[in-house]
């Protein structure tokens, strides 16, 4: 959680220096669904992000280096300078991405856990048992593939579980300007949605990591045992505005300092020192120790090389044939500037 | 994931003897200016082009457990077309997989089981309805090799019938290829025939590329035969007849009105050269300069829309690199920018007619040359 703080503070830091450009979501305040989830997730598990994906990545284990080097646009990026800030995908880390139109990311969650049950009862693999977690926000429950994977997943009963961080803001949406309420309430509860659709709905306060944790536990324990998807709609806010760019000029001063007030890191902070877990002086080292992975990964996205121009024309194809035959009968791959980038390829 | 299959050489194949297996007399069935047209029944082994498809798909299936499709009433219907027909009882339900009509939704669910490890064929049940799709495939099965720095590959073989069927009305007679093509990442094949498509569409499963396989509503029963093993290269175009006077360039359906009009350019003593495109995107240009710098005229027949399609890309690239070998302009005969319309008349108006192709011939290469 301090790390995501950090890293994304740092972020901020740097795209005012003009190290990163572009649309640079941040995820302050939201750290307790990221870490409540994803940390108790095995490695073999997916998750499935939105553009704001740094600390999902962060919490996956995605080192904090590869993902500002990304942000720099460095060839050392985890998706080679090629993603950027909203498309972050590790595959060694079963991370299937940040994707950056509202609800295009459920989708691609569902299919890994279709692929689980698919292994598992098609291929006999027994190992088969791990779950996809999809993050997205309260604005994307509005979008067509949000209920379309709701139902396929119940109906598949896939092990798939969708976290709801319910940040109350799309943009300068606020969610009950967009989302009518649910039946019987005046506002508008997402998770009543998990029922209607054959699974439990679960709210929790998404700005209590043990909270998110318990909840998650149970989640992925269901959906491990084959028992198929739950919906957790945590309620959270971000500190920052939608992006580095949105002059955040509609969130009330009073509603910013109601959820100042339950910061995720002080209140966790209390809780390790009130029982012991951690002493004043360890948590102060591991605070420095994030610290300075932080100033790391800066420094090594800073000294990193950019990418050359021969990297234009890898990866489009994951088979290079697909640019096609050449008039001299040869694959344009195989031309003398493919490896260049400079070589016609349409 | 590379199996022994009968690749033909890319080589020879580029110097003009890959040929479909022998398809003519062409003769039209029912209404001449349009109809679907069958084969000589006199070949032996023949079979529908559905049935060819069918047994790409059980084929492949059968050969690699990972393979699977998915899409709505694929399963115990079927698919609308025919072909998964009964493959449910072979393969189960998880791997015949009968979705919900939510194309954005199991569009998705396809490139997610694709990028962990499937190898998944995605059927639109029109390929028209696949528009509701277009953020998957153009965001998700186009870009995200890129995007990810080659880590996850998406191998999609997204197919279905598409193209203008006999008065099905604007919306289910969509010509697809020119939203498709400009999707960075994605090939575009189109077959034609039994034996192309079977060999494509084997070739398309195979391959690890997010692969857009347009077949046409008015061929599913054109009769044929295929080639055991075969599995045909998805960049290579089909030299379909030999010339010296023109090169028609045409795809898909296009193929069978451009050799109902080459069978009245022959009795008028012209030869022209006519050519397959298979591959939409990329093109073959070995095959496509080879013919041009024989004949030195080109006319693309396509059923694509004229405005950003498949003829106006084509025409371009021929512009831009063989523009000394022309001896004309290059002539495109398109559908018309219109929404495809219900009345007989008025469908046969929008889409090109073997007449147009006479014309067009007649106006490029002038009087016949004398052998």
């Amino acid at each position: 959680m301090f790390l995501g703080r950090e890293f994304e503070e740092k972020c901020a830091e740097m795209y005012y220096r003009g190290k990163m450009f572009g649309f640079v979501h941040l995820y302050s305040g939201q750290e307790a669904v990221s870490t409540g989830v994803i940390r108790l997730l095995r490695a073999d598990d997916y998750i499935c992000s939105t553009y704001r994906d740094h600390v999902h990545a962060l919490s996956k284990n995605v080192p904090a280096r590869e993902i500002m080097a990304e942000l720099f646009g460095k060839k050392t990026g985890i998706c080679r300078g090629q993603g950027g800030s909203m498309h972050m995908f590790s595959k060694k880390h079963n991370l299937l991405g940040g994707y950056a139109f509202i609800g295009e990311g459920i989708p691609i969650g569902l299919g890994a856990a279709f692929q689980v049950r698919y292994r598992r009862e098609v291929l006999h693999d027994e190992s088969a048992d791990q779950v996809a977690v999809n993050f997205f926000g309260d604005g994307t429950c509005n979008v067509g593939q949000f209920y379309e994977c709701l139902n396929m997943a119940s109906l598949y009963k896939l092990p798939c579980i969708f976290v709801v961080e319910n940040n109350k803001w799309a943009i300068g949406m606020n969610h009950p300007r967009a989302t009518g309420p649910s039946y019987g309430d005046d506002d508008p509860f997402i998770y009543k949605k998990g029922p209607a659709f054959g699974m439990p709905g679960v709210l929790v306060d998404g700005m209590d990591v043990r909270k998110v944790r318990e909840v998650a536990q149970e989640a992925v324990a269901r959906a491990r045992r084959g028992e198929g998807p739950t919906l957790i709609e945590a309620e959270t806010y971000r500190f920052r505005g939608h992006s580095l760019a949105d002059p955040d000029e509609l969130r009330l001063k009073e509603e910013k300092e109601h959820y100042q007030a339950r910061d995720p890191l002080p209140q966790l902070k209390k809780y390790v020192l009130d029982t012991g877990i951690l002493s004043e002086q360890q948590l102060a080292e591991l605070e420095a120790s994030v610290r300075d992975e932080v100033e790391d990964a800066v420094k090594f996205a800073d000294e990193s090389p950019k990418p050359e121009k021969g990297q234009l024309l890898e990866n489009v194809f994951a088979d290079p044939k697909g640019f096609g035959i050449a008039p001299d009968g040869r694959y344009r791959y195989e031309l003398p500037g493919f490896s260049s980038g400079t070589a016609a390829v349409s | 994931m590379q199996r022994s299959c009968f690749l033909i050489n890319l080589h020879s194949a580029a110097r003009g003897q890959l040929r479909a297996p022998a398809q003519s007399p062409w003769r039209t069935a029912g209404r001449a200016a349009r109809g679907a047209l069958h084969v000589a029944a006199a070949e032996k082994k023949q079979k529908l082009m559905w049935e060819a498809l069918r047994e790409a798909v059980d084929e492949e299936m059968e050969a690699d457990p990972t393979v699977c499709l998915m899409g709505e009433d694929v399963g115990h219907y079927g698919g609308s077309y025919k072909v998964s027909y009964d493959l449910h009882k072979k393969y189960g339900d998880l791997r015949l997989l009968d979705t919900p009509i939510c194309e954005n939704g199991f569009m998705g669910m396809g490139i997610g089981a694709a990028m962990t490890g499937l190898r998944v064929i995605i059927e639109g049940m029109n390929m028209g309805f696949l528009l509701l799709a277009y953020n998957q495939i153009s965001n998700n099965a186009g870009m995200l090799h890129y995007t990810s720095g080659g880590q996850y590959k998406v191998p999609v073989v997204i197919r279905g019938p598409g193209g203008v069927g006999r008065q099905l009305g604007a919306e289910h007679s969509q010509r697809l290829e020119s939203y498709f093509q400009s999707i960075p990442g994605v090939q575009l094949v189109a077959c034609s025939t039994v034996a192309n498509a079977k060999a494509l569409l084997k070739s398309a499963i195979r391959s690890d590329n997010p692969i857009i396989f347009f077949e046409h509503v008015l061929l599913y029963n054109v009769k044929g035969e295929t080639i055991d093993g075969y599995c045909q290269p998805l960049e290579k175009a089909e030299l379909v007849r030999a010339g010296r006077d023109v090169t028609i360039l045409c795809y898909s359906r296009m193929r069978y009105v451009v050799m109902q009009a080459v069978q009245q350019l022959e009795k008028q003593g012209f030869d022209p050269e006519v050519i397959d495109l298979i591959s939409l995107k990329p093109f073959d240009m070995k095959t496509i300069s080879d013919s041009v710098k024989k004949t030195k005229n080109v006319i693309i027949v396509e059923e694509c829309m004229k405005t950003g399609g498949i003829g106006a890309s084509l025409s371009s690239v021929i512009n831009e690199s063989l523009f000394d070998y022309l001896d004309h302009q290059v002539i495109r005969l398109s559908s018309q920018d219109v929404p495809t319309a219900y009345a007989f008349e008025l469908e046969a108006a929008t889409i090109v007619q073997p007449e147009q192709v006479i014309e067009a011939v007649h106006k490029v290469v002038g009087a016949p040359v004398p052998a």
